[in-house]
């Protein structure tokens, strides 16, 4: 029977039902289902969180400063964006400015986990969904060698090259042993590339699997490892002695030329591999504009990467701020994360309950009890499901909107956002990569272009890190070598009472954490995060999120071989950890539940 | 060729390496497991006549972080250990297949590789809401996990999560998160701590394996003892500064800026096993007291629950740098230290022994 959304999109579930879980080649578990025409056509999704860690819960009570360490382990893919999100949100609640220096650090530290987690999810969670690793046997490394040097100057490119990678390869398949490549989908209809594309995009997943080990070194320079670098509330904790007694084990020259060559190597395999690559794989689906969802009429970013410090002003941000409604693209809206009316938190279709389900809840004054059970409609039992029933309650992510608005975030929101606001820096590579490709604008509204967006945003900030190493480097040389402000360190600095709330940008969209603090101790903590808005479940009016938006008709070649299903979902690159957080505002209620 | 008698050195030689390298490849591996010349040789010997073992990677409540860390592996290169050493026919994070492609995975190395597999465990179950706080296919996830290790030769648990619990299991434990050690109990589990564990660390222990055909030296905590036997403290850079007196007072004090000990702003280095200060992290560039903020001691078991990171430890052991984990460790008994061989059989690996033997020390083939 077939409805329509609010948000305008049309939903039938009579078809044949499609399950596919565990969906792979993301961060944490989800599961979707499918209903698919006659035709196979997509005509109903059911985009679902299959798991909940509680970590908020676990917060409460605890002391602010450490919840950084807390809040990094939702997720170890975006690694410290969340503890950075929590360090200013602690930090705007206590009214703490932080120095220049910390500034420009936060700042290379989260550009760098932009570029890292923007390569390895294009080549090792995004490219198969594009990329036929089997078809590349067949390829002629002249032919790759050809084509590798038709698109980029990138010097591992010559036949013999080619050859080689294609002869381990080969070995590797014929040993019958094929690992992480066994049962995909090989020769599906769905793949468009040719042989050499196909082998040269091979080689490029085995170079970035070599690569992104570098990159996180930085991380490991002013945080001390990776994942999971090291925080500080009021700055960052790497202190600066350039040429002082004792300078090693501190930033000093080695420490600071480390860091810029990484930024080099990184700017190189940026502009010379991935772009081209993208550019290269784009243009064999230029037809498969699919999976545009919401993009095209409902996108958010918070904005992030502050030029100044403890500037977080629309002015100051370097990644635009701002939601569009409606395609309405020449009208910007403003955000307010303090505004109890613009964020909330909806969980009619998710494993939680509130007194009133049919209210949201600002995150300061969240409420969450789990509450697992499937609808009248669910096939199977409860702890062995066979089909959802999206009526009831379905999924562990909750509905987070903005003034009620569903809205998609992540690179290809920002990205709009700032095409809409006529910001060069994001409108230019656009247009020439969409002119170089052929497609009008309408082409970016799509599971492509979700992908395009991101390869974009990583050369931007690849050089957006030269941009605050180099800031750094000249603050270093003014004299100014602070990295840490400690007037507020000790508790009895506080005032008895304080909420705040910190934003990024992180690699996957909008993230916001809202703590409370009371006598020295975190009294409520919420973290809103990219793919809770992406991945949501309906919300009381009946408004679909991002996922399952993107999904909708959308024709599958072999319903048995969802290659289509995956290649959407990869390209909001979901986070399932992050999603699936929870908060209560009594928390004490969790501890009660009964321990088997 | 057929899998079966597929070795890590065919592989190899035939993707066009060359001997020398290979030769040098299991010096530098050996070196990074802090053995001689003698283990490299060995080491050559093993890889030469070894099959590919399948591994099975499976996630529980995490935050992938084990994998990230996997994959950032110097030496060996990860891409070497997916594509020469091991082979991971199951992986969520990174196999191309989904659904019950993925599915099918699991079935067939139960039958094919009964008792030949070896079963890595990234995160750990909920037992809570008949265990689906985590759901796999419908399922519970610790059902499935079960099921995966009654087959395994050995069980390796990858992180803080499936060897103590970790953030999840931090009080007051909503989901009822444990560590896998409490739902497995047939198998031998070696646990690899750490939040998450260092990637050449990772890394090392599967070599290890590989290379000597039987499982690492554990410790009475189920740690293997070359990586987890020494505190960060007594191998830390910044020892000297302890026994001087001389200590960081407060963040980017000048005491900071000249690199001294981080023990009053809260380090937990002498209270934390791990190789941090010795193997460092990200091929040897720092870890977190070289870079200024103290151990988090996040290779412990229940480390979340002891206190702010920024508090000062109020009890030291008082003991010299050569005593080990187990020597003031807990006084746990009857706690088994499991040796698993490998067979180095031309045509399957299986498990060979299983000693119960504490006191085995010392005895590679």
């Amino acid at each position: 029977m077939g409805i329509e959304t609010p948000n305008g999109f049309k939903l039938d579930n009579a078809g044949r039902r499609i399950v596919v879980d565990p969906v792979t080649r993301i961060e944490g578990h989800m599961r979707v289902e499918v209903n698919v025409d006659a035709d196979n056509i997509i005509r109903n999704a059911v985009s679902t969180g299959t798991m909940w860690r509680g970590i908020e819960v676990i917060l409460k009570g605890r002391d602010p400063r450490d919840a950084w360490a807390f809040t990094e382990r939702i997720c170890g893919v975006c690694t410290g964006t969340h503890a950075l999100t929590s360090v200013r949100a602690v930090e705007n609640a206590l009214g703490i400015n932080i120095p220049e220096n910390a500034n420009s650090i936060r700042n290379i530290m989260q550009l760098t986990l932009q570029v890292h987690d923007h390569l390895v999810h294009f080549y090792h969670l995004h490219a198969l969904d594009w990329v036929d690793v089997v078809s590349a046997l067949s390829a002629d490394p002249k032919a790759t060698s050809a084509l590798a040097q038709s698109i980029s100057d990138w010097p591992l490119s010559s036949p013999g090259y080619f050859r080689d990678l294609q002869g381990r390869l080969k070995k590797f398949v014929d040993s019958g042993q094929l690992g992480p490549f066994k049962n995909g989908y090989w020769g599906h209809a769905a793949y468009k590339l040719p042989p050499e594309a196909n082998l040269m995009a091979v080689a490029h997943y085995l170079e970035a699997l070599d690569f992104q080990k570098e990159i996180v070194k930085i991380h490991t320079v002013y945080g001390g490892k990776n994942p999971h670098p090291n925080w500080l509330v009021g700055g960052v904790p790497s202190p600066i002695n350039v040429d002082g007694v004792g300078a090693v084990g501190a930033i000093n020259m080695e420490r600071l030329n480390l860091v810029s060559s990484i930024i080099d190597q990184a700017i190189a395999f940026t502009e010379q591999v991935y772009l081209p690559d993208l550019k290269a794989i784009g243009s064999f689906y230029k037809d498969w504009l699919h999976g545009g969802g919401l993009s095209s009429t409902s996108v958010m970013s918070y904005g992030d990467i502050p030029e100044h410090a403890n500037d977080y002003t629309d002015a100051s941000l370097k990644l635009p701020r701002g939601v569009i409604l409606n395609g309405k693209l020449d009208e910007i809206y403003p955000i307010d994360l303090a505004n109890p009316d613009e964020v909330q938190e909806f969980v009619t279709h998710s494993w939680y309950k509130y007194p009133d389900e049919t209210k949201g809840l600002h995150p300061w004054d969240g409420i969450t009890e789990p509450h697992f059970e499937l609808g009248p409609n669910a096939r199977g039992t409860k702890t062995n499901i066979e089909a959802l029933d999206e009526a009831a309650k379905y999924s562990f992510i909750k509905s987070p909107r903005w003034k009620g608005h569903a809205v998609e975030v992540g690179p290809l929101a920002r990205y709009v956002i700032g095409y809409a606001q006529g910001k060069a820096e994001f409108k230019e590579p656009v247009d020439k990569l969409l002119t170089d490709l052929g497609l009008p604008l309408t082409a970016l509204f799509s599971t492509l272009g979700r992908t395009a967006a991101r390869a974009l945003e990583c050369q931007w900030a690849a050089r957006q890190l030269r941009y605050f190493q180099d800031k750094l480097v000249a603050n270093i040389k003014a004299g100014d070598l602070s990295t840490a402000n400690t007037d507020k360190w000790t508790p009895d600095t506080w005032p008895k009472e304080a909420k705040g709330v910190g934003f990024t940008e992180a690699p996957r969209g909008a993230l916001g954490h809202w703590i409370r603090i009371k006598d020295g101790k975190i009294d409520n903590y919420q973290a809103v995060v990219p793919t809770t808005w992406n991945g949501s479940p309906r919300d009381p009016q009946g408004n679909i999120g991002a996922f399952e938006a993107a999904l909708l008709d959308t024709p599958m070649a072999d319903p048995e071989k969802p290659l289509e299903i995956l290649r959407t979902l990869h390209s909001f690159d979901p986070c399932l950890a992050c999603s699936t957080h929870v908060m209560s505002e009594d928390g004490q209620d969790m501890a009660t539940v009964t321990v088997r | 060729m057929g899998s079966a008698t597929e070795t890590f050195y065919d592989v190899i030689r035939r993707q066009g390496i060359t001997r020398r390298s290979f030769v040098k490849f299991c010096n530098l591996t050996a070196a990074s497991l802090g053995l001689g010349p003698v283990a490299a040789a060995q080491m050559a010997h093993a890889l030469e006549t070894k099959p590919r073992i399948p591994v099975i990677w499976m996630h529980g409540l995490e935050c992938t972080c084990c994998s990230e860390s996997f994959i950032r592996s110097a030496h060996p290169l990860a891409k070497d250990v997916i594509l020469s050493m091991i082979s991971l026919d199951y992986d969520d994070t990174l196999m191309a297949a989904a659904g019950h492609q993925a599915e099918e995975i699991l079935q067939e190395t139960r039958e094919k590789y009964k008792g030949g597999y070896i079963l890595a465990v990234e995160g750990n179950p909920p037992l809570n809401e008949d265990g689906m706080y985590c759901i796999d296919g419908g399922r519970p996830f610790v059902e499935k996990l079960k099921e995966m290790a009654d087959d395994a030769m050995a069980v390796i648990a990858w992180g803080a999560c499936a060897s103590w619990g970790c953030v999840q299991a931090a009080k007051p434990n909503p989901t009822q998160a444990v560590p896998i050690d409490k739902v497995i109990r047939n198998k031998p589990i070696i646990k690899v701590p750490g939040c998450p564990p260092i990637a050449e660390v990772m890394t090392g222990v599967i070599s290890y394996i590989l290379t000597f055909g039987k499982m690492p030296e554990l410790d009475r905590q189920g740690r293997p003892q070359m990586f987890y036997s020494q505190r960060i403290h007594d191998k830390c850079y910044r020892r000297p500064h302890f026994d001087a007196g001389q200590f960081v007072e407060s963040w980017d004090d000048e005491s900071a800026r000249k690199g001294y000990c981080l023990y009053k702003v809260g380090c937990k280095g002498p209270t934390t096993y791990n190789a941090c200060s010795t193997v460092r992290w990200n091929g040897g560039v720092s870890f977190p007291i070289q870079s200024g903020h103290g151990c988090i001691g996040c290779s412990e078991d229940g480390f979340w629950d002891k206190g702010s990171f920024y508090d000062r430890l109020t009890t030291i052991r008082q003991f010299g740098v050569e005593a080990t984990a187990d020597q003031i460790g807990l006084a746990a008994a009857g706690v088994v230290v499991a040796g698993v061989a490998v067979h180095t059989a031309a045509t399957a690996v299986k498990r060979l022994t299983s000693k119960h033997d504490p006191h085995r020390r010392n005895d590679h083939p």
